[in-house]
């Protein structure tokens, strides 16, 4: 049965991939994106995290979409991709070479869910073993996140945090949207 | 959009479901899949679906941009401040184990409070990212 799932959406996420580089909409793009964001969190459902699969679904579908489709609104004309012609033999060579070495990759990626392979020796292990007895919660991943690895999501929140000051220092500021606005006017 | 029966009627009424949900994924976050970050970015939806149907205006009414500037800040000052309490009972710090009358009681309000540090945070961030975006386009 998950086979036939996985199968299902992975072919899917074929289509939506081809279908985004095909297409020269942008605002069928940013659309198709969302898409494709919703078929990965299927995927992670799947794979049992729904916990990545959430933050994908909200983030990848629901407010990257709204993001990019509101910044298109911003820039009135230039809904259309130019394409120019110059020669694409170099841009396919890096693909294909990348693709050649992330799939060599692939072969020293322990097998999904094999209890003998490294990450789950050590650490995981503990974090099994003690997590729920340690921290009384009994959803690991938030034990972890929020206890275990209290530091990294400190970071992440600051990130967070950081991006939003970026975005109201680049684009927050009245002063340059009225000189914007002025030179669209004339 | 604004002027879309449908559009509005149906945001009026998913709003408030949409934000009842944000809180359960919060509050509930240590039981089920969910968290601060995933209930930040879903009530931040919320209010983005209100101002993308009824504008920019009906948002910032609804949220002004002060509010969130501070919310934003105040998250990681939560989390921060949850660190610096551990600090001050005599743990390391984030050690929320000092907070409670038992270890385990310290790290589930520890948690409890760090997440919705997290969940403010990225909620006011989120939405004012959008309203930075959205006013940028110009009027019709």
């Amino acid at each position: 049965m998950s086979l036939v799932v996985n199968l299902v959406l992975l072919v899917f996420l074929l289509v939506m991939a081809l279908a985004v580089l095909k297409t020269r909409h942008l605002f069928a793009m940013a659309m198709l994106f969302g898409l494709y964001s919703l078929l990965v969190a299927g995927l992670f459902v799947v794979l049992d995290a729904p916990d990545v699969a959430f933050t994908e679904a909200a983030v990848g579908t629901g407010i990257s979409t709204v993001l990019m489709l509101v910044t298109l609104a911003s820039i009135k004309d230039g809904h259309e991709l130019v394409s120019t012609q110059k020669s694409r033999t170099a841009p396919l060579i890096i693909c294909v070479l990348m693709g050649g070495l992330l799939i060599y990759g692939t072969h020293d990626i322990a097998e999904l869910g094999d209890p003998q392979s490294a990450p789950h020796m050590q650490v995981a292990a503990r974090y099994i073993e003690k997590g729920q007895e340690e921290t009384g919660v009994p959803n690991l991943v938030t034990a972890v996140l929020a206890s275990y690895r209290g530091f990294d999501t400190l970071g992440e929140v600051t990130v967070v945090l950081t991006a939003g000051i970026g975005v109201l220092m680049l684009l927050g500021s009245r002063k340059k949207l009225r000189i914007k606005e002025v030179s669209n006017g004339k | 959009m604004a002027n879309d029966l449908i559009l509005r009627v149906v945001t009026k009424w998913l709003s408030p479901i949409i934000i009842l949900f944000a809180l359960y994924v919060q509050f509930h976050g240590d039981y089920s899949p969910g968290g601060g970050f995933q209930a930040g970015v879903i009530f931040s939806s919320a209010i983005l679906l209100y101002s993308l149907t009824y504008g920019l205006d009906a948002g910032l009414q609804l949220i002004p941009e002060y509010i969130l500037r501070i919310g934003a800040s105040l998250g990681v000052l939560i989390y921060g401040g949850v660190g610096v309490a551990s600090m001050v009972l005599g743990g390391n710090f984030l050690n929320y184990s000092v907070l409670g009358s038992t270890p385990v009681a310290g790290q589930h309000l520890g948690i409890i409070i760090i997440e919705l540090g997290v969940g403010i945070t990225v909620a006011s961030v989120m939405v004012l990212l959008f309203f930075t975006f959205a006013r940028r386009v110009a009027p019709e």
